[in-house]
């Protein structure tokens, strides 16, 4: 396929993107400015690259707690992504949120949800709603392979498909769901077939490609507009680095690591993309500065940002928050 | 006064769904046996038949999975009422409630609103054994984020809906299943009533019986017997069970001074003893007695008629814990 | 130059044990790379570095545990010489240092009043202390206080005037009794071996606690109420005694043992002088206000052979010599620990004297005794290396501190009675 300058590189710059605002997030965790968990999209960059510009603004997004490069090919600022991480009050989810709840509405971004397949329900409800307003807008759901061990894979599948439902189900299939490999958690590891049992359309990508991505998702985000019914992507991928940052990976090889690196998404993308005469070297150069001047900016923003005050520690919980006690006489 | 309708509560709860149906139209129904069967206790009969598949929806034997696209359908602008159908089935969607529900509007930063409402079957008393006689409204109290409510009157059942629906928060309702048969009198124009207050079912002076939900009729009952004794009992409706109508409980503990607490759930853990807490913490001084309260006993409701009344509060043991707290 | 820490790698990593070094000395580091390995709980994992320069100094060693923070090495810049930096004193400093407190939100502080209403249910506290006073209604006493005012035949309706609607509790219940009953009625500290307090009624209904646990009963509902409605503040200040201890002993050079004077009750006298000077800490706060008393009449903290204390007054310390203070300080110790005391030897205190020094502590910090508005803490004569005139003495010197009232006085008033005593103790003469 045959795609020009300015598409290649907008591709590979919002590769090149997520792949070092997940390594200064890497650098930011061991310096103690971002807490909790951390979980780093290097390696899967070509997937949220590929698939976000094929959606809509008017289309939903939900995702998982590995969502950050999903969030920054939506649109959601890095400096909001930042400041959330640090936990600060500019952050995209007011800084209550934190690295696995990016939420911002305005983008339709939904998150963000730290309960593995927690959000496939969701996003059947979404699709719902979508179908009973009649309109054309389609759902995207994001999830890592492990969460089709998870009842609430099945459930939401069979009541897509029974009703017709316009959801993307994107499985992210990185090989382990944490430390425990497809094989030791799948009786059949042909995750299309599993979900041909559902009576969906399904197939299976390699997310190494950030083209193959992108021809994909264009393919399956028309059927689903269409009314044709949810339909299943698997994107084969790999995750360079660890589950989290706490993790020796003592459950994978290290040769195996390597030979996937071989096939980083983003080399791969520069080598087609120089093989075709669609960017060169000063167009890498260019990506490199442009990318470093925008994620420092973002992590000023972070640091500069603000601690909610203490007194505000309850709100947000209620639209409207109960009356307190009148004061005892 | 206008005039009344004789009617039972589950015909009310009907009303109260048929006119969230026809008055909002981002409202629809959903849940398992809701359409064809009419529901399995008849609550939603004929609706299926008057608003049509989109709207009265029947949905497979997933929890989980229905449940959770009520909160995304919420979510998205819509606004469902999700039938699970009782409380005991609940414990298979508690992940979509309290990890969804509960949080989304909290941990989004206030961006994002969850207006579900989420109607579930509760509690005890037609032999139905273990699995199948839960009253767990106490778990569902607990969470923030969620609004809980237990209509205990036909007003309550055919008002309550509307008002929860309309609520930009998630609420659960819990409606009593020995409730539903049950006859009275019902505004001709009722219609949607608060769900913000407790409300007093009996005034009076000597003792505040403190209820709600299927325990309601047997305090009320409890209350003659005890004024056939010279005993005025105060009957204390809670409806909503979060948040907790503290000003109503403890103008109605400081007028009595006496209270008791009466709650299907079990007895450790309960309800019960977070109300209890709440009068300490505000009426302490006010207190002539011990507080004191009737729950269920200590084992998973048995399935022989004799042992399931003995299991849970009935009439007589209202009455008794009432003379104890009187030093009688 | 670089400091190279122990990174924080999860939410619950603590320290690491150091295993072994990728890179040496001398060699370039480039940001992102492998820069050693540390085993944690969760197994070996290879630490990145993201520093670009050249390896300068190795701190940490193999087998090491070592904390999140702390310097593990040393990396040169790219335009430094790595081995001046290997050398330099800041590398040195650095390697020994403590890890820098870990980042966190800087208003950590809990604000003393949270700023307007809750958004949400109310905390729990509200009612239970403070409350304004509700005439017409019951009075506040907890059931405990309805008992024993039962027992002591105490008129709640009439306590309750008094106290002015603050919730009543059994101390308050058995003070009441006590001002209202003939003397040594009700004060449970006095005599070991009497019967229940006078006053009870023959039919109460509950046991009557011996007089020990009485005893210890009425301190812990002093104490409690103190702490309960008594913002304390507290002073400390280190005094020289030298002077005084010098002028003691030269004091009791000419005098019969039986005549001497103990460092006790020169701090008695002290005291009371100092208290002349700030006379907002002696008196009483009864009713919702301060009684300043013209009287100074020091408490001072007894202890009794079979456990527990006993606080009786010492009258008019102000007033009296010396001597007299040592002869009425003797006297009331001696009819404290015999139990022979007077319900006015413990009922009149205007501030009260806990002198542990006997004990070996060095500082107290102590509780005020309602309805007392201060206490003076006193610890043991020490000695210390004090400069005078370029050389450096020994010196004796005791720690002085004040627990105060602080709805009656604040730490000016506080600061100014230490530094009274203080004078008082330079000048141990002085009227």
């Amino acid at each position: 396929m045959s795609i020009g300058s300015d598409e290649a590189r907008r591709l590979l710059w919002q590769m090149v993107r997520i792949r070092r605002f997940e390594e200064k997030c890497a650098e930011l965790y061991s310096a103690g400015h971002i807490r909790g968990f951390l979980h780093l999209y290097i390696g899967e960059e070509a997937i949220a690259t590929g698939a976000m510009p094929e959606l809509r603004d008017d289309d939903s997004i939900l995702g998982t707690y590995r969502e950050h490069g999903h969030a920054l090919a939506r649109g959601v600022p890095a400096g909001a992504i930042m400041a959330e991480m640090f936990g600060k009050r500019e952050g995209c989810s007011g800084g209550r949120g934190g690295s696995m709840h990016l939420f911002d509405v305005s983008r339709r971004f939904f998150g963000g949800n730290a309960i593995v397949g927690g959000a496939l329900p969701l996003s059947v409800g979404f699709a719902l709603a979508e179908q009973m307003r009649g309109t054309d807008r389609v759902v995207a759901c994001f999830f890592g392979e492990g969460a089709m061990a998870e009842g609430e894979f099945h459930e939401s599948a069979n009541l897509a498909a029974l009703w017709k439902l316009p959801v993307l189900f994107l499985c992210e299939n990185n090989l382990y769901a944490m430390g425990t490999a497809l094989g030791r958690s799948q009786s059949n590891v042909d995750l299309c077939e599993k979900t041909h049992g559902y009576g969906m359309h399904a197939l299976s990508v390699d997310g190494m490609d950030v083209l193959a991505v992108r021809d994909a998702m264009q393919r399956v985000v028309a059927a689903a507009r269409r009314g044709e019914g949810p339909i299943f992507v698997e994107f084969r991928t790999y995750r360079f680095r660890a589950h989290s940052m706490f993790d020796p990976e003592l459950y994978r090889d290290k040769a195996e690591v390597a030979e996937w690196r071989t096939r980083c998404p983003i080399e791969r993308f520069v080598r087609t993309a120089r093989e075709r005469g669609w960017l060169d070297e000063s167009d890498l150069a260019a990506i490199e500065r442009e990318v470093a001047a925008e994620i420092d900016e973002a992590v000023a923003f972070a640091h500069a940002g603000t601690w909610e005050p203490l007194e505000e520690l309850e709100r947000d919980v209620y639209a409207r928050a109960p009356a307190a006690p009148a004061a005892r006489a | 006064m206008s005039a009344t309708i004789r009617t039972t509560y589950r015909e009310a709860l009907r009303m109260g769904l048929r006119e969230a149906l026809a008055r909002d139209e981002r409202a629809f129904l959903m849940g398992e046996d809701v359409a064809r069967y009419g529901g399995t206790y008849a609550v939603s009969k004929s609706l299926h038949g008057e608003f049509g598949e989109d709207r009265v929806r029947d949905t497979p034997l997933s929890e989980s999975g229905f449940v959770g696209a009520g909160i995304g359908a919420a979510m998205n602008g819509m606004r469902p009422i999700v039938e699970v159908m009782t409380v005991n089935f609940s414990l298979l969607a508690l992940d979509q409630i309290v990890n969804n529900a509960a949080t989304l509007r909290h941990m989004s930063g206030g961006q994002i609103e969850v207006p579900v409402v989420i109607r579930m079957t509760t509690g005890a008393g037609r032999q139905l054994a273990a699995q199948h006689s839960h009253s767990f409204e106490v778990w569902y109290a607990h969470v923030p984020g969620l609004r809980v409510v237990a209509p205990a009157t036909l007003a309550d059942a055919r008002g309550m809906l509307w008002t929860a629906l309309q609520d930009p928060d998630p609420v659960v309702i819990f409606e009593h299943a020995m409730l539903l048969p049950m006859e009275g009198e019902l505004d001709a124009d009722a219609g949607p009533v608060d769900i913000d207050h407790a409300a007093v079912r009996r005034p009076g002076t000597d003792l505040s019986l403190i209820t709600y939900g299927g325990s309601l009729h047997k305090c009320l009952e409890a209350a003659e017997v005890l004024a056939r004794e010279g005993v005025d009992a105060e009957v204390l409706d809670l409806r909503t069970l979060r948040p907790l109508d503290v000003d109503a409980i403890v103008a109605s503990v400081t007028k009595t001074r006496r209270a008791l607490v009466v709650d299907e759930g079990w007895k450790t853990c309960s309800l019960a003893a977070e109300i209890m807490a709440l009068i300490v913490e505000h009426a302490f001084y006010d207190l002539d007695a011990p507080l004191a309260r009737v729950c269920s006993a200590e084992v998973p409701i048995p399935y022989p008629k004799h042992l399931e009344d003995a299991a849970l509060p009935q009439v007589g043991r209202i009455v008794t814990a009432a003379r104890e707290v009187l030093g009688r | 130059m670089i400091e190279f820490r122990m990174p924080s790698l999860g939410a619950d990593m603590d320290d690491g044990v150091f295993v072994e070094w990728r890179v040496s000395p001398g060699e370039p580091v480039l940001r992102g790379q492998v820069a050693c390995v540390v085993e944690t709980q969760k197994g070996a994992i290879e630490v990145e570095i993201w520093d670009t320069g050249t390896m300068a100094r190795l701190v940490a060693e193999p087998g090491q545990r070592i904390p999140v923070g702390r310097t593990m090495a040393i990396v040169a810049e790219p335009d430094e010489d790595w081995r001046a930096v290997a050398a330099s004193p800041a590398a040195l400093a650095a390697s020994t240092a403590t890890p820098p407190p870990a980042v966190a939100p800087s208003p950590i502080a809990v604000p003393p009043t949270v700023a307007g209403p809750p958004p949400a249910a109310p905390a729990s506290t509200a009612a239970v202390s403070g409350a304004p006073p509700r005439p017409g209604l019951p009075p506040r006493a907890s059931p405990a206080a309805r008992r024993r005012a039962a027992e002591l035949g105490v008129d709640l309706d009439a306590l309750a005037a008094a106290s002015a609607g603050a919730p009543i509790n059994v101390a308050d219940v058995e003070r009441a009794a006590a001002a209202a009953a003939p003397p040594a009625a009700t004060i449970p500290a006095v005599a070991p071996g009497t019967a229940a307090p006078a006053g009870a009624p023959a039919a109460a209904a509950a046991p009557v606690p011996g007089p020990e646990a009485a005893m210890r009963a009425a301190i812990a509902a002093a104490m409690t109420r103190s702490k309960r409605e008594i913002p304390h503040y507290y002073l400390g200040s280190e005094i020289e005694v030298e002077r005084a201890l010098q002028w003691l002993e030269d004091f009791n050079a000419s005098r019969p043992l039986a005549e001497r004077v103990l460092f006790a009750a020169l701090a008695l006298r002290a005291v009371a002088l100092a208290l002349r000077e700030v006379p907002d800490l002696n008196g009483q706060f009864v009713d919702g206000r301060f009684r300043r008393s013209e009287a100074i009449h020091v408490g001072v903290v007894t202890s009794l052979r079979g456990g527990g204390v006993v606080v009786p007054a010492v009258h008019d310390a102000d007033r009296l010599t010396l001597p007299e203070l040592m002869a009425s300080l003797r006297d009331v110790v001696a009819r404290a620990r015999s139990g022979r005391l007077r319900s006015s030897d413990l009922a009149d205190s205007t501030i009260t004297l806990t002198n542990l020094g006997d004990l070996g502590v060095e500082t107290v910090y102590g509780v005020i005794y309602p309805p007392q508005v201060a206490l003076v803490g006193l610890g043991r004569v020490v000695s210390r290396a004090a400069v005078r005139d370029g050389a450096i003495v020994a010196t004796r010197v005791v720690h002085a501190t004040l627990s105060g009232d602080h709805r009656v006085t604040d730490g000016l008033s506080g600061a100014r009675f230490l530094a009274a005593l203080r004078a008082r103790f330079d000048d141990p003469e002085a009227p």
